[in-house]
């Protein structure tokens, strides 16, 4: 095959949001000459979707709030499961990496003494999000994005990476990508590849997901020969819109609840405190009056609303299942009856806007109609806590599409700040490997032709279906069988699906030619999407016991002896994807300890 | 792939018929898809069932379909336009919807065209520059100082005011030495930035181009963040570019010392030389190049 153009660099990293910008930062500022590859272009990244805030313990707005209360709070809300080093990292680093965005330009809304204010969110017991209104998300990538820009980073926009590199030992030594423009190969060497490549959202129907979720990082990991972590745990936001149908699956904020907003079935009654669970008992208010002190007086419990969002979103479900929901098959989150419309204006204005436009609904008028929407991938690679390596040499992962920091369900807040901690670590750490490498390994031209031919088969293909075809129904099958509350047999009729989506999918048409062709593009995605959600899928049904994000109507309990003390584990093997089971790291008994005062 | 024009309406029964632009830098034209109309749709959606069903190889940006990351600007009936952010029901179905690719950049192919114009401006704008921390590590700003600020940070960079920006879009050769917009409205946001410490006037009246906009107000009035760019943020640089021009001491501090101007390169990563006393007020830092 011809030459392809080739790039080299120490440290590539794939994904321009917020933790692929933010360890492209690091790892030039550590010495490494660096790359950022994306699919869109700059600054369009999902982060950009990130409403509500960045948690990290500052105790601005709560003096007691300290890392080990966040740390406390993170492993509670993953429900054990997480990597403990990871939780205790990221909430010791957070409040320098909410600070240091200061310094970079961010303008967070401020206390009444000028510091950093902090916002209430489900889950976290103290006022821990440091925000901008309801769009944090867009400050923060910009803010990064304007870094990057000073620091004369490389940025490749609108390229899709096929797939990785790997020199005669295994280790990852670059990628081949896809210029979506002109539809030719780029080639990229790079002694060290972070992937940072977010979610998965798109293989579901209702999703607050943009198109780029498509799993992309998690499958170049598994395809690379990496093992993932905790596949199963797919998190349903509790309030995504539901109507107009159009924007079915829009991210509503948990900001809502945190400034006041309350659920409400068709009948005007506060569902919530009916769903109390037994491990929130002792910190969740159990009647009105108490829930609505808690705003002003943080010694009462707080109010169920803002339980943890794996919880929120099956009591949600099973209202709507018990015939008590809205009109369009959701329920009602109501601020409007709360609080006055300045303040609503205020704190929450992308949220007015998105309403007023999209659903012609005033939220300080009227309630909001809201359901529960696949929102937030916690599995992922697996990495070590420290350098966020995989493993796989060379290969290192942070943000969504690393598994082990939120264990089996993700607190709100946490992902902005998992993103700056762990995207400044891998950065570091994969800059250091690759100055430390010294030689750029080679692939050899065999590896990148096969890749380059099989990415052009799809026009070869006659009479396949249509890419977007597929890709419906895959999402249709992923929302009804593997969706917030899964069962064994839904699971296997799933990998039947899946097992016929597969080889459907290597038959797939693209029409037109290479340039700028969405088709050829989404035939690419699905092969992502195809492996995350079988990882998913088998890792579903090897969990048999219900645990955050992950919910199993024939094993509804936790199963603390066997299954909470395990990470399930998928990788490659023989070129099958398969599951296994390997011990959870154990914390040190000063760590434990916090978790025997709880209880 | 012309359609047949079909009866429709504006509440989701009978059909619509969009009449996209198909075609590349070498020329293209205007080709009808009928598509039954749905309830409670936006022109984005639409395009999508187009691109599912009828012309799979139809090219468009589009991101997060919310409104948040400016990606699915086009001229919907020649308005400039988020699509993902114009309900079906707020236009006339009953003719031809028309959208075409935003005119003010070159065409990649259908409604994707090359804003490369932004990103190369983007680099020319000296960053942020912090006065450093006070003694006690923390860094004090008043809400209302920083909402000035905040309301430049909304902006999506949809470059919908650039592509309606009559200096541009209409003289192609005015490019290299106007930024547009966009960016004025981030320097606004920078020189409004109650902790930046740099001067950027000089650069903004002389390589960003200013002075080249006549305040018409196209790009306020297709903000879809509501920005006020032209009321607060052009006419303030405009005003601050002016008094420092004609401040004669400001001229002689441009004369003698003749520093060189602010570059990413030069000030990227580095603790800018002395704090600006209180962010509305300039107190004027000597910058100049010869001869300006």
């Amino acid at each position: 095959m011809a030459e392809f153009e080739t790039h080299s660099v120490d440290v590539l990293v794939i994904g321009a949001g917020g933790a692929g910008l933010r360890a492209a930062i690091e790892a030039q500022a550590t010495g490494a000459s660096t790359a950022v590859v994306c699919k869109s272009l700059l600054g369009k990244a999902h982060t950009v979707m990130a409403e509500g805030g960045v948690a990290a313990a500052l105790g601005n707005v709560w003096p007691d709030d300290n890392w080990q209360v966040h740390f406390r709070d993170t492993m509670r809300g993953g429900k054990m499961l997480n990597n403990w080093r990871m939780a205790q990292l990221h909430a010791l680093e957070s409040p320098d990496r909410v600070l240091e965005l200061e310094e970079w330009g961010a303008l967070f809304d401020r206390t009444p003494d000028g510091r950093i204010l902090q916002r209430d969110f489900g889950g976290h017991r103290y006022a821990r999000l440091a925000h901008v209104g309801d769009r944090t998300g867009l400050e923060m990538l910009r803010t990064l994005q304007n870094r990057a820009v000073a620091l004369g980073l490389e940025v490749f926009m609108e390229c899709k990476v096929l797939r990785l590199l790997r020199d005669g030992s295994g280790a990852v030594c670059g990628a081949v990508g896809l210029w979506r423009e002109s539809g030719r190969f780029v080639v990229f060497l790079a002694k060290a590849v972070i992937l940072a490549s977010g979610g998965i959202g798109k293989a579901w129907k209702f999703t607050s997901n943009s198109w780029e979720s498509t799993g992309d990082g998690h499958a170049l990991a598994l395809w690379a020969g990496a093992d993932l972590i905790e596949m199963e745990a797919v998190q349903f936001h509790p309030t995504g819109m539901i109507w107009p149908a159009s924007a079915r699956g829009l991210l509503v904020t948990e900001g809502v609840r945190g400034d006041g907003g309350v659920l409400l079935n068709k009948d005007g009654e506060r569902f919530m405190f009916r769903y109390i669970p037994d491990f929130y008992a002792k910190e969740t208010a159990d009647t009105i009056e108490e829930a609505d002190r808690w705003y002003d007086d943080k010694s009462v419990r707080r109010p169920p609303e803002l339980l943890p969002r794996d919880e929120v979103a099956r009591a949600i479900n099973s209202e709507v299942k018990a015939g008590r929901g809205s009109t369009h098959g959701g329920v009602y989150l109501d601020i409007a009856s709360r609080r006055p419309a300045e303040y609503i204006k205020r704190r929450l204005p992308s949220m007015y806007h998105q309403f007023k436009e999209l659903a012609d609904v005033d939220i300080t008028a009227q309630p909001m109609e809201i359901g529960p929407t696949c929102h937030y991938m916690m599995g992922g690679v697996r990495v070590d806590a420290e350098t966020e390596r995989s493993t796989v040499e060379g290969l290192y992962a942070a943000g969504e599409v690393a598994g082990g920091m939120h264990g089996a369900n993700r607190l709100g807040g946490n992902s902005l700040s998992d993103l700056l901690v762990f995207g400044r670590r891998a950065g570091e750490a994969a800059a250091r490997y690759a100055l430390e490498k010294g030689e750029q390994a080679s692939p050899g031209q065999a590896q990148i032709d096969e890749i380059a031919e099989h990415a052009l088969s799809y026009f070869a293909n006659e009479s396949g279906d249509n890419p977007y075809t597929i890709h419906h129904e895959l999402q249709d099958a992923m929302q009804s069988l593997v969706g917030i509350i899964r069962t064994e047999s839904e699971l296997v009729r799933a990998l039947e699906l899946l097992d016929e989506f597969d080889s459907r999918a290597e038959k797939v048409s693209v029409e037109g030619h290479r340039q700028f062709n969405p088709g050829w593009h989404l035939a690419l995605d699905i092969e992502s999407m195809l492996a995350v959600t079988r990882s998913t899928t088998l890792a579903a049904l090897e969990r048999k016991e219900s645990r955050g994000g992950h919910t199993r109507d024939d094993y509804p309990n936790p199963d603390p002896e066997h299954y909470g003390k395990v990470n399930i584990v998928v990788s490659l093997k023989n070129d099958k994807i398969s599951v296994r089971e390997e011990p959870l790291p154990q914390m040190p008994a000063e760590l434990a300890a916090f978790f025997d005062e709880a209880h | 792939m012309a359609e047949e024009m079909a009866a429709s309406s504006n509440d989701g029964s009978g059909s619509v018929v969009l009449r996209i632009w198909r075609g590349d830098a070498e020329g293209g034209e205007f080709r009808d898809y009928e598509m039954p109309a749905v309830e409670g749709e936006v022109v984005l959606d639409v395009v999508h069932r187009v691109q599912a069903e009828m012309a799979p190889d139809l090219a468009v940006r589009w991101n997060c379909k919310a409104g948040k990351c400016g990606s699915c600007s086009a001229e919907v009936n020649g308005k400039p336009s988020l699509m993902c952010m114009t309900r079906m029901s707020s236009i006339d179905t009953t003719q031809p919807i028309t959208i075409s690719p935003m005119r003010a950049f070159p065409i990649m192919r259908d409604l994707v065209t090359d804003v490369s114009y932004n990103f190369e401006m983007a680099k020319k704008i000296p960053p942020f520059s912090p006065a450093p921390r006070p003694a006690d590590g923390v860094y004090r700003m008043d809400q209302f100082d920083v909402d000035r600020a905040q309301e430049f940070h909304k902006c999506i960079e949809c470059f919908l005011c650039q592509n309606v920006c009559h200096v541009i879009r209409d003289h192609e050769d005015n490019k290299p030495r106007y930024s547009g917009p966009r960016f004025f409205v981030r320097l606004a946001a920078l020189e409004m930035h109650p902790l930046d410490t740099l001067d950027r006037r000089e650069l903004i009246s002389e390589d960003l181009g200013i002075g080249l906009c006549n305040i018409t107000k196209c790009c306020t009035e297709v903000c879809p963040e509501s920005i006020h760019i032209t009321d607060n943020a052009i006419i303030p640089l405009k005003e601050r570019v002016v008094d420092a021009r004609y401040d004669p001491i400001a001229w002689l501090g441009r004369t003698i010392l003749r520093r060189p101007r602010p570059t990413p390169a030069s000030v990227a990563g580095k603790t800018a030389p002395a704090a600006r006393s209180g962010q509305l007020i300039f107190t004027e830092v000597p910058s100049s190049s010869p001869g300006s």
